[in-house]
């Protein structure tokens, strides 16, 4: 099963600690891990499903090419990493 | 009278409180490190709303039922799906997005109305509640306005609704100001608009478009609790009075040291009495000679007194966004906060200011509560 990983930058507004969840794509694994953790949705993707303007997306250390579907594929041992996109000092 | 100050800042929501006469100190902070855009306290249940803009996680709402003692984070409105191949941009070619991008404004029902509120947002949304927040809708009708299109961004990135006054003699008349996009009211809760706008003038538009509703950049709008017929504006090239229910606006020239600013507030029961902070326009958005001062009218604008016991008479560069000024609900106290992070009490309608604070983050709201 993927793990989900978020910031820890956003453990200050949500407490959403590291998970497995079952999932072959970014969208079905954050869909279980937002089960887990339902206020979590709105920190990480707008109304739209889409991720966040500023908000960044890795899968094994790369980052997502579908920032609105969110269908790039993970595998079974996949390693979703949800950050800030940091910019600035 | 109220005796309980909230502080919307850049850097968390801050409270004071009064402990005797002329003797306010701050006393507590809420969301300490977080941005608050904006408070509201409610006068029909004593519940506070706290807008949050985390930036990158987005804008949030909390509400707390024991005078910030806790809080507990609520409902957000949500924008519509754009409809397939839409394309909607602004005047510099700027896609508007179909999403939220802050709280502008936060209004409640009336006291026959429990539990409704109304939000403005950027960009340029109207949503209510019929739960106290914790769930949305948005009033669509505005939003699919052909000439909500015609809105800008004027006081921020995008179109944005600062100001919703809810008639006090009928819940379902509303009236939104917009920077920039005019005045619009329905008088059936939403279901149609209208433009309110005559008598503005917009002297930073094309010519042909100087009287045109949507070209109009009210900066803030108030209506009279007790007469509402009398509405008040700061607008960006000048101050607005309606005394005909925002039928029509009169222009109020002359007024020194300048006519531009942001925020107004008026005398809950008497209407020709307001208040407005002055700075010199646009290009500068500084206090006039580096002197805060604010001007009260008394006689419904055409004289001003220009007051300053207590505030700052040299080097201050203190500018005070448009909900950055309150009054408290028997007309007597005032309060501002600014940029640079200070804060002003009158206890006695702006005749004399006591200093607050001087070492705030960037105040962007203020609040009696």
């Amino acid at each position: 099963m993927p793990s989900v990983a978020f910031t820890q930058n956003l453990q200050r507004h949500v407490a959403c600690p590291p998970c497995r969840v079952a999932g072959a794509t970014v969208q079905e694994s954050l869909e279980a891990a937002f089960a887990l953790y339902p206020q979590a949705r709105g920190y990480v993707l707008d109304e739209h499903g889409s991720l966040r303007f500023h908000m960044a997306i890795y899968v094994d250390g790369v980052p997502i090419l579908d920032r609105h579907g969110l269908s790039d594929p993970v595998t079974e041992a996949g390693e979703i990493f949800v950050m800030q996109a940091l910019s600035g000092g | 009278m109220s005796d309980h100050l909230l502080l919307s800042t850049r850097k968390g929501l801050f409270s004071a409180r009064r402990r005797g006469a002329g003797a306010w100190a701050l006393e507590a902070v809420s969301f300490l490190g977080d941005n608050v855009s904006l408070t509201l306290v409610d006068p029909r249940d004593g519940a506070w709303y706290a807008a949050l803009d985390h930036g990158h996680f987005g804008a949030k709402l909390h509400r707390s039922r024991d005078r910030g003692a806790t809080w507990q984070e609520i409902g957000v409105p949500a924008y519509p799906t754009p409809p397939e191949g839409h394309v909607g941009k602004d005047f510099l070619g700027r896609e508007i997005p179909w999403r939220l991008m802050r709280f502008w404004s936060l209004a409640p029902g009336l006291t026959s109305q429990p539990g409704l509120l109304w939000a403005g947002t950027l960009p340029g949304g109207l949503f209510w509640s019929e739960d106290c927040g914790d769930t949305w809708q948005m009033v669509k009708s505005l939003w699919e306005m052909p000439e909500r299109r015609k809105w800008a961004g004027g006081g921020a990135e995008a179109p944005g609704i600062h100001s919703i006054c809810v008639d006090p003699r009928n819940g379902n008349r509303v009236a939104v100001a917009i920077s920039s996009g005019g005045v619009w009211i329905t008088e059936d809760r939403g279901q149609t608009w209208a433009a309110f706008t005559r008598g503005m003038r917009a002297d930073y538009a094309p010519p042909e478009l100087v009287e045109a509703p949507e070209s109009q950049d009210p900066h803030r709008m108030v209506q009279c609790p007790g007469a509402p017929d009398t509405w008040w504006i700061q607008h960006h090239n000048g101050i607005f009075r309606s005394t005909d229910d925002a039928r029509t606006w009169t222009e109020i020239v002359d007024v020194k040291p300048s006519v531009f600013g942001f925020p107004v507030v008026v005398h809950p029961k008497e209407p020709e009495t307001a208040w407005f902070i002055p700075a010199i326009k646009d290009e500068k958005r500084i206090p006039a000679e580096g002197r805060v001062v604010v001007n009260r009218t008394r006689d419904g604008g055409r004289t001003f007194e220009t007051l300053h016991r207590g505030l700052p008479q040299g080097w201050a560069y203190d500018l005070v966004y448009r909900h950055a000024l309150d009054l408290d609900a028997r007309g007597q106290r005032l309060a501002f906060g600014s940029t640079t992070g200070s804060v002003w009490i009158s206890e006695n309608q702006g005749d004399d200011w006591l200093t607050l604070a001087e070492h705030l983050p960037p105040v962007h709201a203020v609040s009696f509560a």
